[in-house]
């Protein structure tokens, strides 16, 4: 099985950082894998974009151009990606953010009200590890059981606080799926 | 077996170098490969190594061949404007027989060009790039796992055969994560007798130079340094094939075509289609006599490059023009899609009366 | 009978490729005179650069490399970083250091690099025939300047002592010259004292030779001796233009 997943929003949406932790969570899972940046100055406040790819088999090219899954976190990122889904793909949207329905009909489409939600519960500044948790629990593309070992890969275990905000948001995350 | 930890393309370089004894890096700022300074930068004062950022990439390259010419094991990093810089002290380095690794994360060009992928530097690369005779020994990694493995490779044939070696990459490949389990090298260390460490008055001066003004001695050195590419080209040849057996179509493709080839071929194959891959790994010594035996089945050849078709040269030489070579490629740091090889694949079918 | 001058064993006894009455012939005693007078020559690397002076690798007997133009001091950055205890000197003319070199020049004194530089001012290109080195003097006739060195076109010379002096990375810059027995004893303790600094991990030293081409001036040596005195030193004055440990002497 392989999983081709785009994720997109703006600079500074932690969309890099989201990819990254998906990335590490499939290396746990000893899953073949490859992240890849869009990289330049679009990282400082532009679009930003990051292909994840999570597979049993060696992975071919590392461009996601027809994603099986697209995150996407604001609205260019749904207007630029959603003919590209794949039939029969997903997709996530911030729909804190996003002001408009999906228009396809043959995907199956989760709205999150991530960055309200975000704000609600006091997860300030990591809506984007709700709308993932959402992905995990929705499109099972690493699983649950492995997020905690995953999170300790990206937070340093000296931030113990830090490891503990970011599982509660993708716990959250989990129940908007 | 190490564990496989997840690294950029970039940050495996500089990991690896480090891994097989790499003490000196000295670099110059540019985009898309800064990683390898940055982390050069973080690793090597706790290991008490020495990282410099110089005034310039010619500075750069000239500290390399100064560490070269002392005896150690050294690299610089750039990308393309910057290895065009470095292209002086390249030819020096070939010229004084001095081994480096040269890491080239390119970028769409001429000039200034842009920041995203490109492979347009192959003529640069596999020809020297600087003035006079000489080549350096290209290795293109197609996976982050390659970009370390083949600069541990890559110093240890710099030292095998006193030459530079080139690192081709290009931005994707130094930008991407992937799962990498570092390489140790498995070479014997190459005593390095020509080095100038000081006569300690117990030797000869020993010196490293490429002036000559004595043209049958300077026609010698040359003659020396061509006899010992010629058991390179026999015996450092290095490439992949992926389904090349049965193949009526053959796509030749490095480092991040190849992947994109790959996906093409097996969704040719999936529509019916013979379809193979061949992926040159070291892009000089080009792999020649392997690519020809397959002109014997093959009926056509794609070469997949970025660029505006650099590669295609060599492939054309290598299967002696015996089959047609068409051109996919994209540039200006476009990768070309799984589906636009597939469709050369389906039109070069379609020449060759396959059943596309 | 005894022995009062010889050869210093820094130097190779080989007939050297220079002109008669040329300078660098001066110039490279001293240098192998500091370095045999401290007992450096077997951890001692040379770096030669491109000019008249190219082949100093075939003169000096240390470990030597040939860099490319300009570019000995990154060169000699890299050896020296590579073994730290070698002492490292570079050998460069006025075109190679201040005209192409000159960014080498400046970053490794401006890094202090443990480094010692021997700078041979003659004010003129020798190897390629006389043409207008960016230390030329106002109106001096050169193959390229044949008009003698207009200002208001191709500026003026480069002063590389007293630029290099701004800087905070130097531990010591002298100039000196070699057209008289004083001034040659004075450029002997100045080299022997930038190699001392070295030894003692001080930095970056340079020192300027003024020195001379009898033949691309188209004099005789001791007429170019004294056109040197007479316009050069004028110009370049001798002295110290920065030591950074004077008063601990």
């Amino acid at each position: 099985m392989t999983k081709n997943i785009l994720i997109a929003g703006f600079g500074g949406q932690g969309v890099l950082f989201t990819g990254k932790f998906l990335a590490y969570a499939a290396l746990l899972e000893n899953k073949q894998l490859s992240w890849l940046p869009s990289y330049g100055p679009e990282m400082r406040g532009g679009t930003c974009n990051c292909s994840v790819i999570i597979s049993d088999d060696p992975i071919g090219s590392p461009i996601v151009t027809e994603p099986d899954i697209l995150i996407a976190m604001n609205r260019p990122s749904l207007d630029k990606f959603e003919a590209a889904v794949v039939p029969g793909g997903e997709i996530y949207v911030d729909s804190s953010l996003v002001d408009r329905k999906v228009e396809r009909t043959d995907i199956k489409v989760h709205y999150v009200p991530s960055t309200q939600l975000s704000t609600e519960k006091g997860f300030d500044g990591i809506a984007n590890m709700i709308l993932l948790g959402s992905v995990i629990a929705g499109s099972g593309v690493v699983e649950q059981k492995d997020i905690p070992a995953a999170m300790s890969k990206v937070v340093s275990a000296k931030h113990k606080d830090l490891y503990d905000f970011n599982i509660k948001a993708i716990e959250l995350g989990y129940e908007y799926n | 077996m190490a564990q496989k930890v997840l690294m950029k393309g970039n940050e495996a370089i500089a990991e690896a170098a480090i891994s097989c004894g790499c003490r000196h890096y000295f670099g110059y700022p540019i985009t898309p490969q800064t990683e390898v300074a940055a982390y050069m930068a973080k690793r090597m004062p706790k290991i008490g190594g020495t990282f410099l950022q110089a005034e310039s990439e010619i500075a750069a390259v000239n500290m390399v061949i100064g560490a070269s010419a002392a005896g150690i094991r050294v690299m610089t990093s750039s990308s393309s404007p910057g290895i065009s810089l470095k292209s002086e002290g390249i030819s020096y380095m070939a010229g004084c027989d001095l081994p480096a690794l040269i890491v080239n994360v390119q970028r769409g060009g001429p000039g200034l060009g842009g920041i995203q992928p490109s492979q347009s530097d192959y003529f640069q690369a596999t020809r020297g790039g600087g003035h006079g005779d000489y080549h350096l020994i290209v290795l293109a990694p197609a996976s982050v796992q390659e970009m370390a493995q083949l600069t541990v490779q890559g110093f240890d044939l710099a030292d095998k055969y006193r030459m530079p070696v080139m690192l081709l990459a290009d931005g994707t490949m130094g930008q991407m994560m992937e799962p990498v389990e570092l390489a140790e090298s498995t070479a014997e260390k190459v005593e390095k007798p020509w080095a100038l460490t000081g006569t300690g008055m117990k030797r000869p001066h020993n010196i490293v130079n490429s002036l000559s003004l004595t043209p049958d001695e300077l026609e010698s050195w040359n003659g020396e340094r061509y006899k010992r590419y010629a058991v390179i080209e026999k015996e450092e040849t290095r490439y992949e094939e992926y389904l090349c057996d049965d193949a009526d179509i053959i796509v030749v493709g490095f480092g991040i075509a190849a992947r994109v080839a790959k996906n093409a071929v097996d969704a040719a194959r999936a529509a019916g289609i013979k379809a193979g891959m061949f992926r040159p790994i070291t892009l000089w010594p080009f792999p020649k006599e392997a690519l020809h035996k397959r002109a014997a089945t093959a009926k056509e050849f794609i070469s997949v490059e970025l660029s505006m078709g650099q590669m295609i040269e060599d492939v054309e030489l290598a299967i002696r023009c015996e089959r047609p070579v068409s051109l996919c490629s994209r540039v200006g740091g476009m990768i070309p899609s799984p589906a636009e090889v597939l469709a050369s694949i389906k039109a070069a079918a379609a020449r060759t009366g396959g059943n596309a | 009978m005894e022995k009062i001058i010889e050869r210093p064993h820094a130097l190779i006894d080989v007939p050297t490729h220079y002109c008669p009455g040329c300078g660098h012939g001066i110039i490279h005693r001293l240098v192998a005179e500091a370095i045999d007078s401290l007992g450096i020559e077997g951890k001692t690397v040379g770096v030669a650069s491109v000019g008249c002076s190219v082949f100093a690798y075939n003169y000096f007997n240390v470990d030597m490399v040939q860099a490319a133009h300009g570019r000995a001091p990154a060169v000699a950055t890299g050896v020296k970083r590579a073994n730290p205890d070698n002492i490292v000197f570079t050998y460069q003319g006025d075109g190679d250091l201040a005209a192409i070199g000159t960014a080498e020049t400046v970053h490794s004194a401006a890094r202090g690099e443990n480094i010692t530089v021997i700078f041979v001012n003659n004010a003129i290109y020798g190897m390629t025939g006389g043409q207008m080195a960016p230390t030329s003097l106002p109106g001096q006739v050169t193959q390229t300047s044949p008009y003698g060195r207009d200002v208001n076109t191709v500026g003026y010379p480069v002063k590389v002592c007293e630029m290099l002096a701004q800087l905070d990375g130097p531990a010591y810059l002298e100039r000196v010259a070699i057209n008289n027995v004083k001034n040659i004893n004075a450029a002997k303790r100045a080299i022997k004292k930038a190699f001392t600094y070295q030894t003692e991990k001080k930095g970056f030293s340079l020192i300027e030779v003024v020195s001379t081409c009898p033949t691309n001036w188209g004099m005789t040596p001791e007429k170019a001796m004294k056109w040197a005195e007479e316009n050069m030193l004028p110009y370049y004055p001798l002295g110290v233009y920065k030591d950074k440990y004077a008063e601990e002497k």
